[in-house]
C-alpha cells in the first residue's frame, strides 16, 4: 500500500535544490584549504593556497543562481534580503553569502595584491586599465606593506573559517530544523553537512589542481597533493562515523519514523544511498587513500590513486546531497508511503540546466586565473620603481 | 585624505559596518514596535487579545466521505481542479482486523469514494472500521511554516488565522517542506504558496467557511471557542478530543472527535 498526503505528489525541491548545497559545500571546503595555510601555516599548501581561494570565489559566486532560479517569483528574490524574517534559517542566505562574498574578495585582493600592482605597472592598453581598476588606486608597496598585508590576510583567513562552517553549517540547519521531516530532523545534520562540505572542497582541490596543472603542462607537487590526501582521509573518516552514526542511531531507537525510514533507504535510495554515498563515495576512496599513504608505490601511481580517490569522493558528496534533497521529499509525511521523483532532461529545472550550473564556476575559475593567475612566479618589485610611479601617478 | 592602501581599507571597513548598522534599523525599530504592542513570538505577531478564538471541529464519524467540501472549498476559493492541488482532501481509513491500516484519497476525495472500484477494492479483507478522514490547515497556533518562512510572507493574524500574502511570496516553498500535514501546495500559475484560509473572506463577515457550510451531515463544524452556544463548543462539549501529530508540539485548532489511532 502506498498513500501520499494528495499535495505530495510533485517534489517541490528539485535538482536545483540539490547542487545548491553541493556547491555551497565545494565553497568552504576549497576555502578551508587555503586557511589551512594562510592561518593555521600548514606549508606543505602553499602551492595550492592561492589556487583554492581562486576556487572557492568561483564556486561561491554561482551558489546563488540555483536558487534564484528555483524561486516561483524569482523577481522577488532580493525581498529576502530586505525584509527578511530572522525565525526563518534561510533568510540568512543572503547575508552570510554576502559577507562571505565581501571577506574572500577583501582575502583575494590583498593575496594578489602585489601582483595586480605588477601588472598595472607592466600591462599595456586595455589590460593596464583592468589592472589599475583592480588595484583600487593602490600601488604602495614595500616591505612594511607587505607585512601589514599578511597580517590582514591572516585576520581575514581568521574570520573566514567559522563563517565558511557557518555557511555550510546553516545549510545543514535548513534541512535539520525541519521537524515536520523525520529524514531531515537532526540536530547531526549541519555537522553531516560541513564534514562533507570540507570532503568535498579537498577532493575538489586534488582533481582541479591535477587536471589544471596538467593542461597548463607543468609538474605537479605531488608533496602538496599527498599532504591534502591526508586531510582528506581524516575527514573522509570523520564523515563516515558520523553520517553512519545518524542511520545506525535511528535504527537501534526505531522511533515510529523508523519504519518508513527503513523502507527509504532499503527500497527507495538504496542505490545512491548504500552503492554510491557509502560504498563508493566513502568507503572506496578511504581504502584507496590509505593505500596511497601506507604502501610503497611509485610516485605517478600514488598521484593517480589520490586523483581517483577524488573523484570518487565528489561522486559521493553529490550522492549524499540528492540522498538528503530528494530523499527527504520522498517519504510522505502520511508516513504510509513515497511520491517519486525523475528529473527532466530539459526545462528549467532540468539536468542540462544543472550541468550548465555546475559548469559555471569553471568558466569564473578560468576568468579569474587569466586575470591572476595563481601560479605565477612574478619577480619582486624594486621598491624604488614603485615609489617613482607614485610620483608619476600623482603628476 | 591620500588613498593609501591603510586608508582605502579604512574606508572599506568603516563603509561596511556602518552600512550593516544602517540597513538593521528598519528591523530594529520594527522589533521594538512588536515588543510595545504585543507578545513577541517566534510565530509571527500574536497579539494578547484577539478578536477571535477560532476553532475547526472534525466529527470523523459523520463524515460519509461525499466529497461536496472539496467541490465547494475549490469553487469557493479557484483551488486548481487537479488532484495535486488542494486546501481540504477526504482521506478514507479501512483497518482490518489484524490491525493493518489502508488509507486511499482517490482525486483527494473530490468526487466522493462511491465508484465500484472504490467499494470493491477491499473486499478480500477482513474488515474491522472504516472511516473517513478530512483534511485541512490546522491554523497551528505554534505554526511551523511561519517561523520558516524568509521573508515572513505567510504570518498568523490577530485572529490565530494563518495567511499568506500573495504580493511578498517568493516561492521558495520552505513552508511546504515545514508544514507536518501537507496542508500546502504550490500554486501552479500563480508560482506562490496557497493554503487554506478557514475562507478568511467568509468567516470576517460572520460566515462559516465553505466546506463547512456545505458539509451535509454537519461533521465540520466552525466557531469561536469562547462562545458557549458556538457550534464548535457545543461539539466538543463532554467529548474526547484529538489533533494531528500532537507530538510535534505545534497546538493544531483542528480537533477531531472520534479519532483512531492509526489516523495521522
Amino acid at each position: 500500500m502506498n498513500f501520499i498526503y494528495p499535495n505530495e505528489a510533485t517534489i517541490q525541491w528539485d535538482l536545483l535544490i540539490v547542487i545548491y548545497p553541493f556547491i555551497t559545500g565545494l565553497v568552504a571546503g576549497a576555502f578551508i584549504v587555503s586557511s589551512l595555510y594562510h592561518v593555521f601555516g600548514l606549508k606543505q599548501f602553499k602551492p595550492v593556497a592561492r589556487f583554492s581561494l581562486v576556487t572557492a570565489l568561483a564556486f561561491l559566486l554561482v551558489a546563488p543562481i540555483p536558487l534564484t532560479i528555483h524561486l516561483g517569483r524569482p523577481e522577488r528574490a532580493l525581498e529576502m534580503f530586505l525584509r527578511p524574517n530572522f525565525t526563518s534559517a534561510m533568510s540568512g542566505f543572503g547575508y552570510i553569502w554576502f559577507i562571505y562574498l565581501l571577506l574572500m574578495l577583501g582575502e583575494i585582493w590583498l593575496v594578489f595584491r602585489e601582483d595586480i600592482v605588477h601588472y598595472a605597472q607592466t600591462a599595456q592598453g586595455l589590460k593596464k586599465k583592468v589592472y589599475s581598476l583592480l588595484s583600487l588606486g593602490v600601488y604602495e608597496v614595500s616591505e612594511k606593506t607587505r607585512a601589514t598585508d599578511h597580517r590582514l590576510i591572516k585576520i581575514l583567513a581568521f574570520i573566514g573559517v567559522p563563517v565558511a562552517c557557518g555557511l555550510h553549517g546553516y545549510v545543514g540547519f535548513i534541512f535539520g530544523a525541519i521537524k515536520a521531516n523525520p529524514w531531515w530532523s537532526t540536530p547531526l545534520m549541519p555537522i553531516i553537512f560541513l564534514v562533507s562540505a570540507i570532503v568535498s572542497g579537498v577532493a575538489l582541490l586534488i582533481v582541479l589542481y591535477v587536471v589544471v596543472s596538467k593542461i597548463r603542462g607543468v609538474e605537479v607537487d605531488r608533496d602538496c597533493v599527498h599532504a591534502m590526501a591526508l586531510w582528506l582521509g581524516g575527514f573522509l573518516s570523520l564523515a563516515v562515523v558520523i553520517e553512519g552514526l545518524e542511520v545506525f542511531s535511528r535504527l537501534y531507537e526505531s522511533e515510529t519514523s523508523w519504519e518508513i525510514i527503513r523502507q527509504l533507504i532499503t527500497q527507495q535510495i538504496q542505490t545512491s544511498y548504500w552503492v554510491i554515498q557509502f560504498g563508493f563515495g566513502m568507503l572506496l576512496p578511504l581504502v584507496v587513500l590509505a593505500a596511497s599513504v601506507l604502501l610503497k608505490l611509485e610516485k605517478k601511481l600514488r598521484l593517480s590513486l589520490q586523483f581517483l580517490a577524488g573523484i570518487a569522493i565528489l561522486v559521493g558528496v553529490f550522492a549524499m546531497r540528492w540522498n538528503v534533497v530528494i530523499g527527504g521529499q520522498l517519504v510522505s509525511k502520511s508516513e504510509r508511503g513515497f511520491s517519486s521523483f525523475s528529473p527532466p532532461f530539459f526545462g528549467q529545472d532540468g539536468i542540462l540546466t544543472a550541468i550548465i550550473i555546475l559548469a559555471l564556476p569553471f568558466i569564473f575559475f578560468a576568468l579569474i586565473t587569466y586575470f591572476i593567475p595563481p601560479w605565477d612566479k612574478r619577480k619582486p618589485l624594486a621598491e624604488q620603481r614603485v615609489l617613482d610611479y607614485q610620483k608619476i601617478s600623482l603628476g | 585624505m591620500e588613498l593609501t592602501r591603510r586608508n582605502f581599507i579604512k574606508l572599506g571597513m568603516g563603509g561596511l559596518v556602518g552600512g550593516l548598522v544602517l540597513s538593521s534599523v528598519p528591523n530594529a525599530i520594527k522589533l521594538f514596535a512588536q515588543t510595545g504592542t504585543g507578545k513577541l513570538s517566534q510565530y509571527g505577531d500574536v497579539t494578547i487579545n484577539p478578536a477571535h478564538y477560532w476553532r475547526f471541529v472534525v466529527d470523523i464519524r459523520k463524515c460519509i466521505g461525499c466529497g461536496s467540501c472539496l467541490r465547494a472549498c475549490k469553487a469557493e476559493n479557484n483551488v486548481p481542479l487537479q488532484p495535486e492541488y488542494n486546501r481540504t482532501w477526504v482521506e478514507r481509513y479501512v483497518v482490518d482486523q489484524a490491525e493493518n491500516v489502508y488509507v486511499d484519497s482517490p482525486n483527494a476525495g473530490y468526487d466522493g469514494f462511491k465508484s465500484e472500484y472504490m467499494n470493491l477494492k477491499y473486499r478480500d479483507l477482513d474488515i474491522r472500521t472504516t472511516f473517513f478522514v478530512p483534511k485541512l490547515c490546522n491554523h497551528c497556533d505554534k505554526p511551523p511554516c511561519v517561523a520558516v518562512c524568509p521573508v515572513g510572507a505567510t504570518y498568523q493574524n490577530s485572529e490565530g488565522v494563518i495567511l499568506v500574502n500573495r504580493n511578498a511570496c517568493i516561492g521558495c516553498r520552505y513552508c511546504v517542506q515545514a508544514c507536518p500535514y501537507g496542508a500546502r501546495y504550490f500554486h501552479p500559475t500563480l508560482k506562490i504558496v496557497d493554503k487554506c484560509t478557514w475562507c478568511y473572506h467568509r468567516i470576517s463577515n460572520g460566515l462559516v467557511p465553505a466546506c463547512v457550510e456545505t458539509c451535509p451531515t454537519g461533521a465540520r463544524m466552525f466557531g469561536d471557542i469562547r462562545d458557549p452556544n458556538s457550534s464548535v463548543s457545543r461539539a466538543i462539549q463532554g467529548e474526547a478530543t484529538g489533533i494531528l501529530k500532537p507530538e510535534l508540539g505545534n497546538q493544531n485548532k483542528v480537533y477531531y472527535l472520534g479519532m483512531d489511532k492509526g489516523v495521522k
